[in-house]
């Protein structure tokens, strides 16, 4: 039935790849799985096609399946793989492994654990050179070489002789890449090629790829969770849910139509540069990813679609071409076809007071963090002194009451640390901090046990914030356990209190962490943080290991809960769509320093710090119709031990002015009571070079307001 | 559609599934009996025993093994049986409070060094390094030898000597610990540093505790023996399977009896521990292959 | 790279200082008047009192130990009690006979304990995997002079194939010493052995785990040469580490099979030297063990960064 139908579907072309009906399965304990099932796909030379879907929807067991490199117990059950001509299902083992490297390559997340830590960059590539290239020593070194070139690599001869040490994330991906690249492959599988990389090094990679693609005519897979990723670099996509394929179509057709609800709830979930919390809602999709030894039967979607009928749930649906080249496997897509906003109309305003400046409940003043590097002990008697990491210097922030303070920045901006600091598990190296008017000390030793009841922590790995030997309602009940005064019915009660309040069902409180999804981990280290009803909870990147329907619903909780116990957020994140949609201060920090801070719709509208317009520029929207500038930061982010004179972002700033900014720190100028900006160049200057980074952001908030 | 269900046929049969958890357990279950024996018979043995194991018969000596004496006789006429039995419980109690005084130090030195850091486990860490510069052996037998060897010098000898190892398995654990969320949050609600060694810490270091004892004790069997068979271990008269082989060795041809049991002993008990404490890794540090 | 060797030797300089402090005080307190066990018992108390003198007996500890340690750094090593023949040449001849000992362990279980720990990584959960991780096990622990003891029925009364006793000449030379040595030196290399594989295994395991090993089969380079070049290189490196915290367990298993073997090496010079409480005999035996346990140390750390890029190159 899915086979006949797939036979009407028209590609211009001959596929480059062509996937049919594959079913992958692994033996498990508990029997057989079906992480794969009944997939098909084809790819045409010169398309990137994305394959995007969460954690669990089996996009990489069918990225491992189609090379045919899976784990021992797992096993292709049915359909065909074909590259060209050859059927790569029916080669034996060592035919296969001739394909590998030469016609198919593969890119994989982290570049930093793909390159082998004691062979030389440049070794590395030319090994592919002699292997299937057939070439000779001094021609596979010049081969190397001349790939690192098309990879835009500064002295790709030194380069060649390092080691992966020695190379930034980045620089790592391009030699993956240009691993992949040297044999001229018909088929390029990129596996979350981005998902370790910060989003300006993301943001240049994406580009290089676009590039390179133009010269080499391959097809390209490439596997994301991340649908900014897929509107920016891929032309068809594919979105897979728990092992099948929900919806595939060219970009335009899936972003703009949206004939699946799946592909609606994953896009209602991002919350957009535009957007913020004060005028809608993100809408998380309820419900889990089904278990794959626990298919519902029909739709597999079904128990958490809106739309679902008793029909859905009857029998599988199968795709249907809705428009050329357009599939959905909802049965209900007519309906989504005529209501463009059906399922994404649940964006109510909300009743949100706007800027009423509350007092002032925390300031930092001046913070300073130097590490110092130099080894203790016996050691630094045959180490130099001296050195200090500057993570956080001189930085100055308040935090309102019930208000969200956004602090974004690259990996290594000292983010994490200054929170650390605020939190007295870093003991700052100077300046001040004040609590509601109180002289707060530097580490959590030395505050009393009020100040440390209003000041709370909610951390980055959600399978380290709770020790694992107590059930959850252990780890929520404690902080009350510590007041002292607590009846034990009582603290019962207000543990059951808190477990509402998190949304989380109160046979839960037995549980214990393993037995538990990421995202309610994080809701119960919610709860902990909030038990002790603290004036001020520091969120360091609670997002970023979840999953983005997971992530909506964790916002709209952090959300619901500032509304209301009006307590204030410091939100940490390098994710600035969802800053921008939490938070309603915003500030920026590179390198140790804040360059500019401000209400966040200010912030995210000129005239920008040239970093914050880099950042911008560099966020993957999803949305394949937006413009944006394209800004890109040359070079690494410098060492922390030795930074940059003057402004600290001149060496890879792309609006440096000259010797001024190498010379002298910039000065802060005031653009608005609400806005600041680091730098040199002056507000007009700025205001007249820049332009809206995101077109269409400032139409929408001012319809909006 | 019929592949979409869970094949049940790959479900395996239930006896295979018993046969092969067994299977993966026969060397622990192994282990386990034989150092139940062991330790039964230390507990025990001065109630079965069927002769004294000091009482010497010059008549009966070097008797090869026979109803009477299952084991036969040494060079004095002494039963080998009863003195195995015997022996056996001086090197369970040796090593056993060895290993647990090391276990019990090494716990308390690792987390205060691993927890506290800074200077404090760099100058407990150095001595550490110091103490495992001196091989083992050696340390154990300059000690023994100026200080004199007895019961409770071989004990606390064996306790020290492992220290420096269970102190590093601990600090390295802690290490890993401390960092975690769930330790900083505790910090930040308040809870005090012995709440949070205790609490906290402690119950994620115990399963590493519980595998590192019982190679402890394997090696403190070890120790124990190979001390004995130089002399420096328990006095005669109370009988100790290293010095019964040491003493046994010129009648190595003619009765080799003497020899065997004791040696025998001591292997099939180093054995049976390793497979214990290869059991107990495998069930409570289920993720690591690394073993050390 | 200079700094870190710089940095190591350093420590290491400062740990045999701390070392030989520890032994120089546990041979304080010896049973006995070092006086008296030179001078015999029928010596005269004025006799004693002047030897006391003249051996810097009376003076402070810290001096006594200043003293002897630089008279050890010089090679002054000391006259034997008992023989009165300096102690440097004795221990060094020993210390020769021990070193021949020592490279024949080596050779035996390094390359047998990486091989079969690689073995087994290769064949994980089967059945080579189950047998080798079974034996290295039993191997790891079983005291020397035991396995010594199944080895000697096996291969002298048996097989025929070696001899039982390893008394041999001092000073006899490698060639005429090795079939002397085999036997005493399967006894230690099996403890070793296991220690080795089974961490060599680990070590395997973890890199045939990582991406890069992923990453260079679906380049298409052929098995062996994945194995060889990328896993294997890297597998390796903390086995040599391994070594080193392995040698202080070989020492002592060496001192035990100079003693069932009769094999005229350090440890049953040391053991003499304890029999009749020679004390500059035990001082130098146990400071040569420990310079040489630390030299293994100092080498391995050595070793490790010269292969490691990451230390080699910064």
């Amino acid at each position: 039935m899915t086979e006949m139908y797939r036979s009407q579907k028209s590609i211009d072309t001959d596929p480059i790849l062509d996937v049919r009906n594959l079913t992958v399965t692994y033996r498990t304990g508990q029997g057989l799985v079906y992480t794969v099932r009944d997939v098909s796909l084809q790819i045409a030379a010169g398309e990137i096609y994305g394959l995007v879907g969460e954690s669990g929807s089996g996009k990489s067991t069918l990225a491992r399946a189609i090379v045919r490199y899976l784990a021992d117990n797992g096993q292709i059950n049915s359909g065909s793989i074909k590259l060209g001509n050859t059927d790569l299902l029916t080669l034996p083992m060592s035919k296969m492994q001739k394909i590998w490297g030469s016609r198919i390559t593969m890119v994989h997340q982290d570049p930093a654990a793909a390159v082998n830590p004691s062979i030389t960059i440049g070794e590395q590539i030319a090994e592919v050179a002699r292997l299937h290239l057939h070439m000779s020593s001094s021609q596979a070194r010049e081969k190397a070489l001349e790939m690192l070139r098309k990879m835009r690599m500064p002295d790709p001869e030194s380069v060649a002789k390092r080691y992966a040490h020695q190379l930034s994330g980045g620089m790592l991906q391009r030699v993956v890449i240009a691993i992949a690249l040297t044999t001229n492959p018909e088929l390029l599988i990129m596996d979350e090629p981005t998902t370790s990389l910060d989003v300006t090094t993301e943001a240049a990679i994406l580009d290089l790829v676009r590039e390179l693609l133009t010269e080499y005519n391959m097809a390209v897979l490439f596997i994301t969770h991340n649908l900014g990723v897929v509107a920016n670099i891929c032309n068809r996509v594919g979105v897979m849910y728990a092992g099948e394929i929900m919806e595939e179509g060219t970009v335009r057709q899936v972003f703009n139509h949206k004939l699946h609800p799946y592909t609606r709830g994953l896009l209602g979930c991002l919350p957009k540069v535009t957007n913020d919390k004060r005028n809608v809602s993100l809408s998380a999709i309820p419900g889990f990813i089904p278990r794959m030894n626990h298919l519902p039967s029909g739709c597999i979607f079904g128990p958490r679609c809106k739309l679902v009928e008793d029909d859905c749930q009857a029998e599988r649906p199968s795709q249907v071409e809705a428009e050329a080249g357009h599939f959905t496997a909802c049965r209900r897509w007519e309906a989504l076809q005529s209501n463009p906003d059906l399922l994404m109309d649940v964006q109510q305003v909300r009743d949100m007071d706007e800027h009423e400046e509350g007092p002032l409940v925390f300031t930092a003043s001046n913070i300073k963090k130097y590490f110092d590097v130099t080894a203790s002990g016996f050691d630094s008697l045959f180490k130099q002194s001296g050195t200090e990491i500057k993570a956080v210097d001189d930085v100055s922030v308040g935090v309102r009451g019930g208000f969200t303070l956004g602090v974004v920045g690259e990996s290594g901006c000292g983010k994490t640390t200054f929170a650390r600091c605020i939190a007295g598990l870093e003991e700052a190296t100077s300046g001040k901090m004040e609590l509601e008017g109180q002289l707060l000390p530097y580490t959590v030793a030395k505050r009393t046990s009020a100040q440390k009841k209003r000041i709370q922590m909610v951390f980055q790995n959600p399978d380290a914030s709770l020790n694992p030997h107590y059930t959850i309602g252990d780890s929520v009940s404690r902080p009350f356990v510590l007041m002292g005064d607590l009846s034990k019915e009582e603290i019962q009660m207000r543990v059951k209190e808190l477990f509402s309040a998190v949304n989380l069902p109160e046979d839960y409180i037995n549980r214990l962490p393993h037995e538990l999804s990421g995202g309610e981990k994080q809701r119960i280290a919610i709860a902990r943080a909030m038990a002790s009803e603290p004036t001020m909870i520091l969120c360091d990147e609670p997002l970023s290991s979840l999953d983005v329907s997971v992530q909506a619903a964790l916002i709209n909780l952090l959300i619901k809960l500032q509304d209301s116990s009006k307590i204030s957020y410091l939100f940490i994140s390098h994710d600035l769509a969802a800053v921008r949609y939490i938070s309603d201060w915003v500030a920026v920090m590179y390198l140790g320093r804040i360059c500019e801070i401000g209400s966040s719709e200010d912030v995210f509208l000129p005239p920008y710090h040239p970093y914050t317009e880099a950042l911008l520029s560099a966020i993957p929207v999803p949305d394949p119709d937006v413009q944006q500038e394209r800004i890109r930061l040359e070079g690494n982010v410098p060492s922390p031990i030795d930074l940059p004179s003057g402004c600290r972002f001149h060496t890879r700033c792309p609006r440096k002015i000259g010797e001024i900014c190498e010379a002298q720190e910039p000065p802060w100028q005031d653009v608005s009571d609400h806005h600041q900006i680091c730098c040199h160049i002056t507000l007009d200057e700025l205001r007249t070079m820049q332009s809206e980074v995101i077109v269409g952001q400032a139409d929408t908030l001012r319809e909006v307001r | 559609m019929a592949t979409m269900q869970i094949n049940q046929e790959y479900i395996q049969p239930k006896y295979l599934a018993i046969w092969k958890k067994v299977r993966r357990n026969l060397l622990t279950t192994i282990g386990f009996f034989v150092v139940v024996l062991f330790l039964l018979s230390a507990v025990v043995g001065p109630l079965v025993v069927p002769y004294d194991y000091a009482e010497q018969n010059i008549e009966q000596r070097l008797q090869s093994p026979s109803v009477d004496h299952i084991f036969g006789t040494d060079e004095f006429g002494r039963d080998v049986f009863s003195r195995v039995v015997m022996g056996s419980r001086s090197v369970c109690v040796i090593a056993g409070t060895g290993a647990a005084l090391a276990v019990i130090f090494g716990l308390v030195i690792g987390l205060i060094a691993g927890y506290w850091g800074g200077l404090l486990d760099d100058v407990i860490m150095r001595l550490m390094e110091v103490m495992m510069s001196i091989p083992g052996l050696l340390l154990a037998m300059l000690v023994l030898f100026s200080l004199g060897s007895s019961f409770y010098s071989v004990i606390l000898v064996v306790g020290f000597m492992y220290i420096p190892v269970v102190t590093r398995v601990v600090r390295s654990v802690v290490l890993d610990i401390k960092t975690r969320a769930f330790i900083e949050a505790a910090k930040l609600r308040g809870e005090s540093i012995r709440y949070i060694l205790m609490r906290e810490v402690l119950p994620n270091v115990l399963p590493h505790l519980a595998v590192e004892a019982s190679m402890r004790f394997v090696y403190a069997i070890f120790m124990v023996a190979s001390l004995g068979f130089l002399g420096l271990g328990v006095q005669p008269p109370t009988p100790d399977w290293g010095f019964m082989v040491s003493e046994a060795r010129p009648f190595y041809n003619n009765a080799p009896w003497i020899i065997f049991f004791p040696a025998a002993s001591i292997a099939i008990l180093v054995v049976g521990v390793s497979f214990v404490s290869d059991g107990l890794r495998k069930m409570l540090l289920p993720g690591g292959v690394s073993s050390d | 790279m200079a700094t870190y060797i710089l940095r190591r030797f350093g420590s290491i300089l400062v740990i045999v200082f701390l070392a030989s402090l520890i032994i120089f005080s546990i041979t304080q307190f010896l049973p006995g008047d070092v006086a008296q066990l030179v001078l015999g018992q029928f010596a005269t108390e004025e006799a004693i009192a002047n030897l006391r003198e003249e051996y810097g007996l009376n003076n402070p500890f810290y001096i006594q130990y200043l003293d002897w340690a630089v008279n050890f750094v010089q090679g002054d090593w000391g006259n034997s009690l008992v023989s009165r023949m300096p102690v440097f040449p004795m221990v060094m001849s020993r210390l020769r006979n021990s070193a021949m000992l020592a490279v024949v362990v080596l050779m035996l279980y390094v390359p047998f304990g990486i091989l079969l720990g690689v073995l087994a990584a290769l064949k994980r959960d089967k059945w080579p995997d189950q047998i080798i991780t079974t034996i290295s096990m039993m191997f790891v622990a079983l005291p020397v002079f035991v396995s010594s003891l199944l080895l000697i029925p096996l291969f002298c009364h048996f097989l025929g194939w070696l001899p039982a006793n390893s008394s041999i000449l001092p000073d006899s030379t490698f060639g005429e010493a090795l079939p002397y040595l085999i036997l005493p030196a399967i006894a230690v290399a099996l403890n070793s052995l296991g220690y080795v594989a089974r961490m060599t295994r680990a070590g395997t395991i973890d890199v045939l785990r990582t991406d890069y090993v992923r990453a260079a089969y679906l380049k298409g380079l052929p098995r062996r040469q994945v194995l060889v070049r990328h896993a294997l290189r890297n597998a390796l490196l903390p086995t040599i580490t391994i070594i080193a915290m392995d040698a202080g367990m070989m020492i002592g298993g060496m001192l035990v099979a100079e003693v069932v073997f009769g094999y005229p090496g350090l440890g049953r010079l040391l053991l003499y030297g304890m029999q009749n409480q020679d004390l500059p005999l035990i001082q130098a035996c146990s400071m040569v063990a420990v310079a040489l346990l630390c030299l293994a140390n100092l080498i391995a750390d050595l070793l490790y960064g010269l292969l490691n890029p990451r230390i080699r190159v910064k």
